[in-house]
């Protein structure tokens, strides 16, 4: 560890601590957290660390209030994230709507458990991924990235801080107890201060600042609590000044642009892995733990003479829509495993649109995929 | 008032053994004292923890009772909902409705739940079993847990002393939302206890009663010293017994005051205060809150 307390070097830990290790080299300062497995120990070593480092841990009464935390925390200019699992995912879900009308930069971890409800609290599952596009009220965009190691789960925290404060939005990491609670090696490097994105902050004294007025990126600059420039946020629709405007003109100007600066930056943001898919004819398209397993069947596969490869979404939303488009051009089909009865392969199959064929492999929970069965859905889609 | 009803030649196994808990739970043993005192003429709602846990699964489920598992924040809610349909229904002098959970779920996640069913004036029992933390997923501090104690969210060590708030006072909170029945109660006087749960039932409205039983995975202490450690408990002023029937208070005397530190140093959780860096300064504010107690409840003398 150095003297700021960032920890340095190469460690063998599980995902839920090098969750917390990537929160604390990505500058996150205060976490505020609730117990709940398989996420209880991304709060318990926050709890432990952030005293280290200058930062705050708050235990909270309940899921809402953390994500309410985390929301005020941020507005005072803290970097700030909160980790749960699914019954509190679906608690913080008005809160999240919250965060993003307020365009508010936060990291959300969910290590998520098999449901519905209580399910399967200490197995995994990957059931919370329409929800995590769809979970609060209202038309919106939202960014969620997939790690599949605790390496990834590290490095992911910092992009996810780092696009939360470019793009001014709450970022998910969507991993899965599996991750979650799986140790293996992770390298913490030392990150210089250039490669962390802080928000951008006003340029115009405060009389001419305007809190919700964004220049062509579409992410307007965000001043602190208390800094001088007027500050005024609600969850009401809202002009450029910050204050509720009950009109369909002002509803249609404020999501078109909180969905936009998502949109139209997608190229910036959506990361996918490609492995073999230049000759393919048929695409295992995976995410998280799954991606692991599916990346051993697509081998067997090329062992047996099938052209197969794999497309790893690391980027789940926005969904990487063009380039399943352009894959479906030459593809027989896609496979789709995932831990759910069927969510992303809906996503998968809106951007096939008919030119490949779309395999859901479904795994309803509290285990993960064997590769045997993705490799027998391969053959199979060749029949 | 409800008659209650002679004790069920069954009672003692309406809670079964059999179940999950640990060596020494002082809730087990808690839930069954209270299955007894009430019967089988109950329906219980019960929240998310260790109890639902390692009671209700096959085949080692212990509940020869009607059960219902709530989530965690909702099982008062749930239990209103009962109440009303037993209403609806004609059967609310038949069957009586008890809510529980843990200090977490009470005391944190639960408490907006709680407090509008006593608003509202349910026909509802509502039961927390205090083993001051959230000992279900791995002993984190709650609301309910003590001051200086160690969980795995209030580590001591350089910058902390362990869980830096005392106790959230949740009878009093009951106790202002004058509900007509309000009481303490501890595993450790196992009739003082049956005495409260067969009083409490007796009364039509909303209760409340919070039991303390200890945890010897989380709070470090030897399984065979359950009891002895929740009566030090009660004879330190730290966990004082009482129970406040239309805004009168009664109270469980104490025969002599034993300093905290007999109860303390029984347990793990409190051994970073016993050691060379010092918990000096921290003991006397734990003393002063038994010594608070004892003085704002009257626990000695006559």
């Amino acid at each position: 560890m150095s003297e700021d307390g960032i920890l340095h070097g190469t460690f063998f830990m599980n995902g839920d601590v090098a969750c917390a290790e990537g929160a604390i080299s990505a500058g996150c300062r205060f976490f505020a957290g609730y117990p709940i497995t398989p996420a209880t120990e991304v709060a318990e070593r926050m709890s432990e660390r952030l005293p280290h480092v200058g930062g705050v841990y708050i235990q909270m009464e309940d899921e809402i209030a953390s994500m309410n935390a985390v929301l005020g925390a941020s507005w005072a200019g803290v970097k700030a994230m909160t980790a749960t699992s699914g019954p509190g995912f679906s608690l913080m879900m008005e809160n999240l709507g919250l965060g993003v009308i307020l365009e508010t930069p936060c990291v959300l971890v969910n290590i998520q458990r098999a449901g519905p409800s209580t399910g399967l609290p200490t197995l995994p599952a990957q059931g919370d991924m329409m929800q995590a596009r769809w979970g609060s009220h209202g038309s919106y965009e939202i960014i969620a990235l997939v790690p599949s190691s605790p390496q990834e789960i590290f490095d992911l925290i910092i992009e996810a801080f780092n696009l939360s404060e470019r793009y001014r939005v709450p970022v998910l990491v969507m991993s899965d107890e599996a991750v979650g609670h799986m140790s293996e090696k992770v390298v913490i490097p030392e990150i210089s201060p250039e490669n962390l994105m802080s928000r951008r902050r006003p340029d115009v004294p405060p009389e001419e600042y305007l809190p919700y007025k964004a220049d062509g990126d579409l992410v307007p600059p965000m001043a602190i609590a208390g800094e001088g420039y007027r500050f005024h946020v609600t969850g009401l629709t809202h002009d450029e000044k910050g204050y509720p405007v009950m009109t369909a003109e002002a509803q249609d100007k404020l999501v078109r642009r909180l969905v936009d600066k998502i949109k139209l930056n997608r190229n910036d943001i959506i990361k996918c892995e490609e492995s073999d898919v230049e000759d393919a004819e048929i695409i295992v398209c995976a995410y998280g733990i799954t991606s692991r397993i599916a990346r051993l069947a697509v081998q067997q596969a090329r062992n047996e003479g099938i052209r197969a490869g794999l497309l790893r979404l690391i980027t789940v939303w926005p969904f990487a829509e063009e380039r399943v488009k352009e894959l479906a051009k030459q593809v027989k089909a896609f496979i789709v495993p995932e831990i759910n009865y069927g969510q992303i392969v809906l996503e998968v199959e809106r951007c096939a649109a008919g030119k490949a064929s779309t395999v859901l492999v479904p795994h309803m929970g509290g285990s993960v995929h064997t590769p045997h069965t993705i490799l027998n859905a391969i053959k199979e889609s060749l029949q | 008032m409800l008659e209650v009803e002679e004790q069920d030649k069954f009672g003692d196994h309406l809670f079964a053994s059999g179940h999950t808990a640990c060596p020494g739970c002082g809730q087990s043993l808690a839930a069954r004292l209270v299955l007894r005192a009430a019967g089988r003429n109950v329906i219980v709602v019960n929240s998310t923890g260790c109890l639902e846990v390692f009671s209700s699964k096959y085949p080692e489920s212990a509940w020869e009772v009607p059960w219902l598992h709530s989530l965690f924040e909702n099982t008062a809610a749930v239990a209103a909902g009962i109440e009303a349909a037993l209403k609806i229904n004609g059967q609310l002098d038949k069957v009586r409705v008890i809510a529980q959970g843990g200090d977490g779920s009470t005391a944190d996640i639960g408490l907006g739940a709680i407090s509008g069913m006593f608003e509202r004036g349910h026909d509802v029992l509502y039961i927390c079993y205090d083993n001051e933390a959230y000992m279900n997923t791995g002993i984190q501090r709650s609301g309910l847990t003590p001051y200086y104690a160690r969980t795995t969210t209030s580590p001591p060590g350089r910058v902390s002393m362990g869980n830096w708030r005392p106790k959230k006072d949740v009878p009093q909170i009951a106790v202002a939302h004058e509900i007509p029945y309000v009481a303490t109660a501890s595993v450790g006087y196992h009739l003082d206890l049956d005495r409260k749960i067969r009083r409490a039932l007796s009364i039509r409205g909303p209760k409340y009663m919070q039991i303390h039983v200890p945890c010897p995975l989380g709070w470090g202490s030897d399984p065979a010293h359950t009891i002895d450690i929740a009566r030090l408990a009660v004879n330190t002023g730290l966990y004082p017994l009482y129970e406040v029937e239309e805004g009168e208070t009664k109270v469980q005397k104490i025969p002599r005051k034993v300093p905290v530190e007999e109860y303390l140093k029984l347990q793990t959780r409190f051994r970073h205060l016993f050691g060379k860096n010092g918990g000096k300064k921290e003991l006397e504010e734990i003393q002063r809150i038994a010594d608070r107690n004892i003085e704002k409840y009257g626990l000695i003398g006559k």
